[in-house]
């Protein structure tokens, strides 16, 4: 799962793109422009190497701790049938941290150097993830339209230029879709069960409206994002038409729950075919992105609790002839 | 049906195994020391659970009641599980070994099973055993490298073995419908099983240089074939069932 791609920050650091070498440079966009790959041992100017690391690696973040909010209700999930579907949703998350890893590690940054700097803060992760999962409702919700706005965010983005990053994006995506069904099927459910299952599912939407409008990342009139981003075809949709694509895919079916979304403003333009509504509040974004939402700093003592009880483990199974990490750059 | 109790008996000894097996080992996802871990508990949590819906289904096509009832609107007393299972997750280290210990004993069992003169219980046995074999393959190796990767490795896993080792033998707790279910051909013995699944951990674990404790008489952890279990089994199917108990007649 994973959401704004703005956080993605320019910075001076490293070779400037006027000292990349112009003739390479220039093969290098024409590349692009045809649509072809670029793959790890290829020349790319350093900046776009710099951006991809960031973006894969925020992503791959995301994607662990995202298992958390959901990993918790496993062991309380009703039933059989949602027990092992969700065993089975956290455990592929899981699994697309570890593909985007291997994808950022051929960038050449290590797993264990993402790591730690997803713990000492320099590395960030989708917002969503810090606000909390209060009950079995906000799972189907998260299950449902958390991942169907990543589905839209990953589709895009496996359009891009990186060749590792589209490859794992397209594994990613297809699990994705399973992921969107079983959450989907299991608001169904509460929308159409009892009175309180009903209200389970509409508390949970009114809670999660904000983090999901937040998802796709502030709007393009406030954020800034690179001519040289699009270009290099690291970002291939602006925020506000991956938000545009989500509201239409899904609001209709939203409504069709008998759900209320908690914004009396939402409707769609019948003359620009597009949706209106009231800005969620992005200095609350801002706010949770750098560390004062609910659960960041649950999410991180978590990561951090499993990174030092297992450090042992690690150390133990570390080969000293063995290379595991050969970073092809 | 002959020996009907003796077989529902062995049949909720296993599925009631599985199931609070697959949840402790859920319990690791996003807890991992490195996320191939989070992910191998994961799909054998998903694995073990699995099993015990196929034998909760056996049991309910022998006029138990549906699975979900039976898994998740039962009280502790009713369990037949090993107090083994009921443990919490503790460290990595206790986990890898009840794995090890948990996995070769479900194996041994589960290939015994596909000689049994129950047919139903033989195709399961059957079906089940192919995917079992990577369950022991994975506790083997990790705690092979474990052990033998550095002196830490080893004598955390050591410690482990002593305490893991006594209560593991608690899956081989003797019942009453042990030499009924031996004699019909349905199952061997307990006490059988026990020696043959000695047999085949002893070696590893040598070559692994661990080695087993000695367990007291008797073994404080017998009890759970018979329904007599710790506060923690008490505890996780509160947890298992918080949300099913908020409306029990519900559809979710
Ligand atoms: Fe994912
Ligand atoms: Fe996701
Ligand atoms: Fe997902």
């Amino acid at each position: 799962m994973y959401g704004n791609l703005t956080i993605i920050e320019i910075d001076n650091f490293g070779k400037k793109i006027e000292e990349e070498d112009p003739i390479k440079l220039a093969e290098f966009e024409a590349r692009i422009a045809r649509g072809e790959k670029i793959e790890p041992q290829d020349w790319m100017p350093f900046e776009y190497r710099k951006q991809l690391i960031r973006m894969i690696e925020q992503h791959a973040h995301s994607e662990i701790i995202g298992a958390l909010p959901e990993g918790t209700w496993i062991t309380r999930a009703p039933g059989f049938k949602r027990k092992l579907a969700l065993m089975a949703k956290v455990q592929d998350e899981v699994g697309h941290a570890q593909l985007l890893y291997a994808a950022a590690e051929t960038l050449g940054k290590s797993r264990e150097e993402m790591i730690q700097d997803l713990l000492n803060g320099k590395s960030k992760y989708s917002n969503v993830f810090n606000y909390p999962a209060v009950t079995w409702a906000d799972t189907a919700i998260i299950a449902w339209l958390i991942d169907a706005g990543a589905i839209i965010n990953q589709v895009t983005n496996s359009k891009g230029s990186y060749g590792p990053y589209c490859r794992a994006l397209e594994r990613i995506c297809a699990e994705e879709s399973f992921h969107l069904r079983y959450g989907y099927d299991t608001c169904v459910h509460l929308a159409t069960g009892t009175p309180s299952q009903r209200k389970m599912l509409q508390d949970a939407l009114n809670r999660w409206w904000t983090p999901i409008m937040h998802f796709h990342g502030p709007p393009d009139k406030i954020s800034v994002h690179g001519e040289k981003l699009m270009k290099w075809k690291v970002k291939l949709a602006s925020n506000d038409e991956m938000r545009q694509q989500f509201l239409d895919m899904y609001v209709p079916k939203i409504w069709e729950l008998g759900l209320e979304i908690p914004d009396p403003n939402l409707h769609k333009n019948p003359e620009t075919g597009k949706w209106e509504y009231t800005e969620p509040d992005w200095n609350e974004f801002m706010r949770v992105i750098n560390g004062d939402g609910p659960c960041n700093k649950e999410r991180l003592a978590v990561r951090r609790y499993a990174e030092e009880k297992g450090r042992w483990v690690r150390m133990a199974l570390l080969r000293k002839e063995e290379k595991y990490v050969v970073p092809l750059a | 049906m002959q020996n009907l109790e003796a077989l529902k008996n062995l049949l909720y000894r296993l599925a009631d195994d599985f199931l609070i097996m697959g949840h402790r080992d859920s319990e690791w996802i996003g807890l991992g020391p490195i996320l191939e871990e989070d992910i191998a508990f994961a799909s054998m949590a998903q694995d073990k659970v699995g099993y015990s819906l196929s034998f909760y289904t056996l049991l309910h096509e022998l006029g138990e009641a549906d699975p979900d009832t039976i898994a998740f609107k039962r009280e502790a007393i009713h369990f037949k599980c090993a107090q083994f299972v009921e443990m919490p997750i503790q460290d990595y280290a206790f986990s890898l070994i009840r794995h090890f210990f948990f996995d070769y004993a479900a194996d041994t069992r589960i290939q015994a099973l596909k000689n049994s003169s129950y047919d139903k219980l033989r195709d399961l046995a059957n079906k089940i055993s192919r995917e079992l074999k990577y369950h022991c393959m994975h506790a083997k190796t990790m705690v092979t490298q474990i052990a033998k990767g550095n002196e830490d490795g080893n004598s955390r896993l050591q410690e482990a073995v002593n305490t893991a080792f006594p209560m593991a033998l608690s899956l081989f707790e003797p019942t009453e419908f042990c030499e009924e279910l031996a004699q019909a051909g349905i199952c061997p013995t307990e006490a059988s099983l026990q020696k043959e699944w000695l047999q085949r951990i002893t070696p590893l674990l040598i070559e692994a240089s661990l080695s087993l404790p000695q367990v007291p008489e008797p073994n404080p952890y017998y009890g759970g074939r018979k329904g007599y279990h710790t506060d923690y089994l008490d505890e996780l199917i509160q947890e298992m069932t918080a949300v099913i108990r908020l409306e029990p007649e519900a559809v979710w």
